[in-house]
């Protein structure tokens, strides 16, 4: 049955709404890097793809998704399918109703915690439009994005957020307070990123990028100055989620928001200087778009744990994320052959690292554990099925682009017009 | 192989879950749970050699 959440005074719940109200700028931010990562003549294919995405989103969550996600108590069916599996119940579904009934009679905590998963399905599923940049088909991708919004998506937000049995395992077997995830680390940052896995290993990597002999081609972003932009409203968009998720699912009182959002500010900042210092040393001066990749592995990194961590802690979670990211992007594209413009896996690896700083730095004992068991349930059980479902994607409707479309541009062969009509793009040697 | 990979990963899930169920003790309990994620780290790795083999046959 979904628990009954302690009372949220109106200040509180005022609060959290303006901070939901804020959110979509992550949204904005991720979609800004994504575009400037890929290659001007998909400029605009990319964009709309990200706003699409929203749009198909927001459509696919209300008509099915959050009842499977279950998550207004009060509402016929929300208390969600429970099976008893060694004298425990283990609430593996929800079983809300459909086209968002009962919406209007459900308490207003629970419709706030609907909107942050209505904001957090979208963000899920912008990350693997980003890795699938200049090959994935606009159309494809919205079906990508309906079957996470439908079906992945909803079914992790209902064990993580919404009483089921992710973060029963505090009650049902004494670890901790349960899988803890306040800012969408799991269920948002790392579902994403092996979502975004997913893609790349089903459409294949863009033309040239490896070729038959040699080193893996570089196809660097064509505007830094989107992806730096977009990390700066990134962070006003993930100090908004951080401290609503705070409010929202830890019921956090007022006092422990300035930590949580300074708590954001180091991460993403520690992560930025080691991925500054490292790619300095490594490549003699310091990488852009490797920084970009840092700031938002430290903020990804940061929603698992930024509410639950001391500023020290934070600090040094940031810096291994930067630098981890640095070394593993390279040892993606060089070593495992993956193709990935945005950076999405490495970033959101990120929430990997949050979710066990927040087990390891937890007061309670058995957190640990259950932060070890929702890791194992993204890798074993998410993955997997996202793969699964998008291999039954793509045998119906192919994710990527023809030959044709990927050597004029997917605005070109999509849109009918690039993004830039006014500037002459300059032939690509890779394709000679 | 790259589905062998994928076809581990959910083996070390259920691991991860028989462990909750079977296990009150914490020591047990926790080894069981690393155990699965171990198991889920190397259908990774299998999947991941096999994405690596196909792209070798399929560079452009």
């Amino acid at each position: 049955m979904t628990p009954i959440a302690p009372a949220m005074t109106d200040t509180a719940f005022a609060l959290a709404l303006a901070l939901l109200l804020m959110a979509p700028l992550a949204i904005a931010g991720v979609a800004l890097i994504n575009t400037g990562l890929g290659r001007s003549r998909s400029a605009a294919q990319a964009l709309l793809g990200n706003l699409a995405i929203v749009a198909v989103t927001a459509i696919v969550f209300a008509l099915v998704g959050a009842s499977v996600a279950g998550n207004l108590p009060g509402t016929p069916g929300s208390e969600g399918h429970i099976l008893h599996l060694g004298a425990k119940p283990w609430n593996w579904l929800g079983a809300g109703p459909f086209l968002l009934g009962g919406l209007g009679v459900a308490p207003a905590q629970a419709q706030l915690a609907l909107l942050f998963e209505f904001l957090a399905v979208a963000m899920a599923a912008l990350i693997p439009w980003g890795s699938g940049a200049d090959r994935f088909r606009l159309t494809a991708g919205c079906a990508a994005a309906a079957i996470l919004a439908a079906i992945v998506f909803p079914l992790f937000a209902h064990w993580v957020w919404a009483g089921g049995w992710l973060s029963q395992l505090g009650v049902n077997f004494s670890l901790g307070a349960g899988f803890l995830d306040p800012g969408g680390a799991a269920a948002v940052h790392v579902l994403g990123g092996f979502s975004a896995l997913a893609v790349i290993w089903i459409a294949g990597p863009r033309k040239g990028k490896f070729p038959k002999e040699g080193f893996a081609t570089a196809l660097p972003g064509h505007n830094a100055v989107y992806i730096l932009f977009g990390c700066m409203i990134s962070l006003v968009g993930w100090l908004a989620w951080n401290l609503a998720g705070a409010l929202v699912w830890l019921h956090a009182p007022l006092a422990a928001l300035p930590v949580t959002a300074i708590n954001t500010v180091l991460s993403a900042s520690a992560a930025l200087v080691a991925t500054f210092a490292v790619t300095r040393v490594r490549f003699g001066k310091p990488d852009a778009s490797l920084c970009a990749n840092a700031w938002l592995a430290g903020l990804v990194a940061s929603s698992a744990c930024a509410a639950l961590v001391t500023p020290g802690q934070s600090l040094a979670v940031g810096f291994i994320a930067g630098i981890a990211t640095p070394l593993l992007v390279e040892l993606l594209e060089l070593a495992v052959s993956i193709d990935d413009p945005s950076g999405a896996i490495t970033v959101h690896a990120g929430g990997l690292l949050g979710l066990l700083a927040a087990g390891i730095f937890a007061p309670q004992q058995g957190q640990l554990v259950a932060q070890l068991v929702g890791i194992a349930t993204l890798l074993g059980f998410v993955f997997p099925l996202v793969y699964l479902l998008f291999w039954l994607v793509n045998r119906v409707h192919p994710f990527r682009a023809d030959a044709d479309g990927e050597r004029i541009g997917m605005d070109l062969h999509e849109l009918g017009g690039g993004a830039y009509p006014e500037f002459v793009i300059h032939r690509d040697e890779s394709y000679r | 192989m790259k589905y062998a990979g994928l076809l581990v990963m959910p083996a070390g899930f259920f691991l991860s879950i028989a462990a909750l169920a079977l296990f009150p003790a914490p020591a047990p309990r926790v080894a069981f749970v690393l155990c699965g994620l171990g198991v889920e780290a190397l259908g990774l790795v299998v999947a991941v050699r096999g994405h690596m083999e196909a792209r070798g046959e399929g560079r452009s």
